[in-house]
């Protein structure tokens, strides 16, 4: 299949498993002796390797961030933002993307062998907080020969590591951008994830997590735990303008028996179908999981203004306007903690009816303020060099 | 004299009332040039509070933190005295409420500097008086329907505000465009002053 790339895409890309060959002890303890990590990477390292961009991935992201494969042409995650004179901007920044511990793209997870048991790790791999993938991010940080990040950046889970980046090694990163993020879940925003979590147990293909060692698939419980978030992610607004009452199928006319579909049922299901598809039911736990235990501040005696006080780096908090799952108010709390700790930050509220989505999908205003700080980051390093 | 120097003149007042390296909070900071300034020059850590988006993309392209706030929502996300200066430089008349937002400068910092434009100079009178419609000069651009401006108030007005809430006047001054605004600007500021800087505190 030949890919149609445009000029503004970072073209044909390849992803490389790399071997970090270093111990890895996790929060929870468990040490992991050695990890794999898939990774892509856009762009030119420069000579003093001060430009390079940490991209993190959220709760069912990969290191496929940009660019199209070979064989397959849907573009990356990101890519309405990585690429040639977008924000993340590959002439100018060399932009690393991996496939963090714990999901299921390749990375050492619950679907690769455990060494010790020759058996894939599934339900058995332990747990992981943020700070577990900030620590591996850092191994892979070294591995490259990379002392400073000129900027790290997520969204949504991914926003929570570029702050916990800021707060462990405040000399290796020269800026955070935090998009669409918050500094702990809501009870709310816990409840759903437990919504999703019951949704795959409760499916008798589960196996409490055994499912690879029984050769079943608990995909009716994943394409439900889907379902769930995918509903969490859109606005109500959103929702009524794609979708509205429209149906899919059958009528209302009297007299007429056959079943009714509204297109949002079927929009959803095939949301679900093809998630469970692409995703592991173990891994969806985990991280669902990881996203529920963080807390910037928790061992900052829940200060916020205290554990921001230990960043050196400069800040960019970008929230969406429909986003409830990760409201702005969130943002703000951040904000407000980042000000009263005394260290440089902007924000900006981007008007979208698309919610908690908005930070994946093209929009003029938020492309022109991740660009126009993106290109101050790359004006800097271009002028010191 | 043309705008830009009256502005320059304003910025100077500014400057030398704001000390080196401290806090500074900018309400409605537009484009981010006097933050910008004041970082270049005294090294201080400025934050602007602005939100028009056209303005906002312009301070993060200066390297001018901002935030997108809107002040009529209140300012309650800072804590009391946070800041050494709160700046607002022509903005007051256009708040819903100007003498709650004042209160609110003077409670997050030590000290304020405010700007207005002075709706008492002879030709906003004139131009009421001799027109008899709402004036429109090159300070007050706006038809009465479609201004942000939503109150017009003159420095006697302003100082009597400050009297009444028991705000100090440290410092003032004015700032006049023409020739016989300059001369008698100092003389009697109510009638020829187009622009004052206000320096106060609790």
């Amino acid at each position: 299949m030949t890919a149609d790339i445009s000029a503004s895409s970072v073209g044909l890309v390849t992803a490389e498993k790399i071997l970090i060959d270093r111990p890895l002890t996790l929060a929870c303890g468990v040490v992991l002796p050695s990890h794999e990590l898939m990774v892509e990477t856009y762009g030119t390292l420069n000579a003093d390797k001060s430009n390079a961009l940490l991209i993190c991935h959220a709760l069912s992201g990969s290191h496929h961030a940009a660019g199209v494969y070979a064989e397959d042409e849907k573009p990356g995650w990101w890519d309405s933002y990585i690429g040639p004179g977008k924000p993340m901007d590959s002439n100018r920044f060399f932009i690393v993307s991996l496939n963090n511990i714990g999901s299921c793209f390749g990375s050492t997870g619950p679907t690769t062998i455990n060494p010790a048991s020759g058996e894939p790790w599934g339900a058995e791999f332990p747990v992981l907080r943020a700070r577990d993938w900030v620590e591996s991010q850092r191994l892979l940080m070294e591995h490259l020969g990379i002392q400073c990040w000129a900027a790290v950046i997520g969204g949504s889970l991914g926003g929570m590591q570029a702050m916990r980046w800021a707060l462990e090694y405040p000399d290796k990163l020269a800026n955070s951008i935090v998009i669409a993020s918050s500094m702990k879940l809501t009870a709310q925003n816990i409840a759903f994830n437990e919504l999703a979590r019951r949704a795959i147990q409760s499916d008798p293909e589960f196996c409490e997590g055994s499912y690879l060692q029984n050769n079943t698939a608990p995909r009716r419980g994943l394409a439900l735990a889907r379902m769930i978030g995918h509903v969490t992610y859109l606005s109500d607004e959103l929702m009524g303008q794609k979708f509205g009452r429209e149906l899919r199928s059958g009528t209302f006319d009297q007299g007429e028996a056959a079943p009714i579909e509204f297109q949002i049922e079927s929009y959803l299901n095939y949301q679900g179908e093809k998630f469970s598809g692409d995703f592991d039911a173990n891994a969806y736990i985990l991280i669902t999981k990881m996203l529920d235990y963080f807390d910037l501040s928790r061992e900052y005696q829940n200060d916020p203004v205290q554990a921001f006080s230990h960043a050196s780096c400069d800040f960019l908090v970008v929230a969406f306007s429909s986003d409830w799952r990760f409201s702005p108010k969130r943002s703000r709390e951040i904000t407000d903690a980042l000000i009263a700790a005394g260290k440089n930050v902007s924000f900006a509220e981007i008007d979208s009816d698309q919610g908690h989505d908005a930070f994946l999908l093209p929009n003029p205003r938020y492309e022109q303020v991740l660009g126009n700080y993106l290109s101050k980051v790359a004006d800097k390093l271009e002028g010191a060099a | 004299m043309n705008q830009a120097e009256s502005t320059r003149q304003i910025n100077d007042s500014i400057h030398s009332w704001v000390k080196p390296k401290s806090r500074v909070l900018d309400l409605g900071c537009g484009d981010g040039t006097l933050l910008a300034q004041l970082h270049k020059d005294l090294d201080i850590r400025g934050y602007g509070l602005e939100i028009d988006p056209d303005s906002i993309n312009q301070c993060v392209a200066k390297g001018v933190n901002v935030v997108e706030q809107d002040l009529n929502k209140g300012m309650a996300n800072f804590a009391d005295d946070s800041f050494d200066t709160v700046i607002m430089t022509q903005a007051l008349q256009a708040m819903r409420f100007p003498h709650l937002v004042l209160d609110e400068m003077l409670r997050i910092g030590t000290q304020c500097v405010i700007t207005f434009p002075n709706f008492g100079h002879w030709r906003a009178r004139a131009y009421l008086t001799l027109r008899g419609r709402m004036p429109v000069t090159k300070q007050l651009t706006y038809q009465w329907y479609d201004t942000p401006n939503i109150h017009f108030f003159t420095y006697s007005d302003f100082e009597a505000l400050c009297r009444e809430r028991n705000i100090k006047i440290l410092r003032k001054q004015f700032v006049g465009e023409h020739l016989l605004d300059r001369q008698l600007k100092n003389l009697w500021p109510n009638l020829f002053a187009e622009t004052a800087v206000y320096h106060l505190s609790k």
